[in-house]
């Protein structure tokens, strides 16, 4: 590789401070739901003049240290199953290299605008699948009154949980059940091809624990920390390895991420494991929004359909980019709300006991 | 055991402070010397051990100076439940 032609930008105060807020705010979302912040940041460095392989290399090297921190925290607070986290993680990793194989294939034969293309597509189409499906989890937990009681298996899960394949078994302490790892290497395999296509692997990693497995909502989102810095870990020795890290870029997003992840992991201990539904469904619809708003700009560089201008196209992604920040904001919004309730609610608890320890 | 408790809460701020002041310095290196670093990563190969190696190194300091920045806050996590 010629690594004189990469162009590593100059950073200014403004950039800096931009790119730590943006790190801040996908941090705590991560923090919360295993991952989800990381889709907005390497647009967000292309809009600075970062070039998008240096962008997704830079995500990809801030990505492993904020999951590793994420995932010790929530390990604290006995979240985190690290056993299924590195099986599902090993197969991610494979998942991975295959989705950087197709992605480079597709560039090759139809350029960029084909790329940009079948990116968009995959986001809208996983997106409506396991989003939709997750927002309707979600609200039906809220509409039924249930969301106090103890999450269960879905059907899909407890018909998992019950084959039995000798020499695959493996016991889960987060399922407290024994499944056969030919149901956890296909959820890694697609969770690493999402996170090589999209940048969020969590998008299939989290509902497929919970909804494949029968994962308990904090716990997949948790677990899908350690799956975020097997695969991140991995990305970036690759990346690096070409040296396409620009590590300033990487720090900076850290130091804004880990404030957050801090903040998304403290804010999962007080409030109910449907929230983590409800955060991650939203988010994935509003990014569907997004992307869907885009594809007509690569049809038309295809000449799929009729040419559009350079006004509309630049107003497409101008439109798409913006209603993505307001994906993330959205989440956080949600999040910081609901833990400040969360905490009101249990500071009050506390006050109750308090009191009636001290009237016996 | 009041003493006790503020002399381990003056000892928690110091460490915190202490922790800032590093990761801080980590910053202000990676800043000034900012050309030198992107020079020898960008060379890659077995130099990937380098941005991994900041990235670790990071992650431990910042990671623990984040943790105790909210924890002086009063930011912690409800102690009473598990998963």
């Amino acid at each position: 590789m010629d690594h004189s032609a990469i162009n590593f930008i100059d950073l200014d105060l403004i950039n800096i401070a931009y790119l730590f807020v943006v790190g801040f705010i996908g941090g705590l979302v991560s923090g919360f739901i295993g991952s989800g912040g990381a889709f907005v940041l390497t647009p967000a460095m292309m809009g600075l003049g970062v070039p998008g392989i240096v962008a997704v290399a830079s995500n990809m090297c801030h990505k492993f240290p904020k999951a590793l921190v994420g995932s010790m925290k929530r390990a604290r607070y006995g979240q985190v199953d690290l056993k299924l986290g590195l099986i599902v993680g090993a197969s991610a990793e494979a998942g991975v290299l295959y989705g950087a194989h197709v992605q480079e294939h597709i560039k090759n034969t139809f350029g960029d605008a084909g790329s940009n293309l079948y990116v968009s597509v995959a986001f809208v189409i996983v997106l409506a699948i396991v989003g939709g499906y997750v927002m309707r989890d979600a609200w039906r937990t809220y509409t039924s009154g249930t969301q106090h009681e103890e999450e269960k298996a879905g059907a899909v899960a407890r018909w998992v949980q019950s084959v039995h394949i000798p020499g695959t078994m493996v016991y889960f302490k987060c399922l407290k059940a024994r499944i056969s790892i030919l149901f956890t290497i296909p959820l890694g395999f697609a969770t690493g091809m999402l996170a090589a296509t999209i940048a969020v692997g969590g998008f299939i990693g989290v509902p497929g624990m919970i909804y494949l497995l029968g994962a308990p909502s904090l716990m997949a989102s948790a677990t899908e920390l350690v799956v975020a810095f097997v695969m991140g870990v991995g990305g970036t020795i690759k990346f690096a390895w070409s040296g396409l890290v620009d590590i300033r870029l990487a720090m900076i997003i850290l130091g804004g991420s880990l404030f957050g992840i801090q903040l998304g992991a403290i804010g999962t201990t007080y409030v109910k494991p449907y929230m983590v539904k409800i955060v991650m469904g939203v988010i994935m619809v509003v990014v569907l929004v997004s992307r869907a708003i885009v594809i007509p700009v690569y049809l038309s560089q295809l000449n799929m359909i009729e040419p559009l201008g350079e006004s509309t196209q630049h107003l497409l992604k101008s439109a798409s980019f913006v209603v993505m920040v307001i994906a993330l904001l959205i989440g956080a919004t949600i999040i910081l709300r609901a833990m400040v309730q969360g905490r009101r609610e249990h500071l009050a608890e506390h006050a109750v006991m308090e009191e009636a320890i001290a009237t016996d | 055991m009041s003493t006790e408790k503020a002399e381990s809460k003056q000892y928690f701020l110091l460490k915190t402070a202490v922790l800032g002041l590093i990761t801080l310095g980590l910053f202000a290196f990676l800043l000034i010397e900012q050309h030198a670093i992107i020079e020898l990563t960008s060379k890659g190969h077995w130099l990937f051990v380098v941005p991994i190696g900041i990235a670790f190194l990071f992650s431990f300091m910042h990671g623990k100076f984040t943790a105790n920045f909210w924890d002086l806050l009063g930011i912690k996590a409800k102690q009473s439940k598990g998963a």
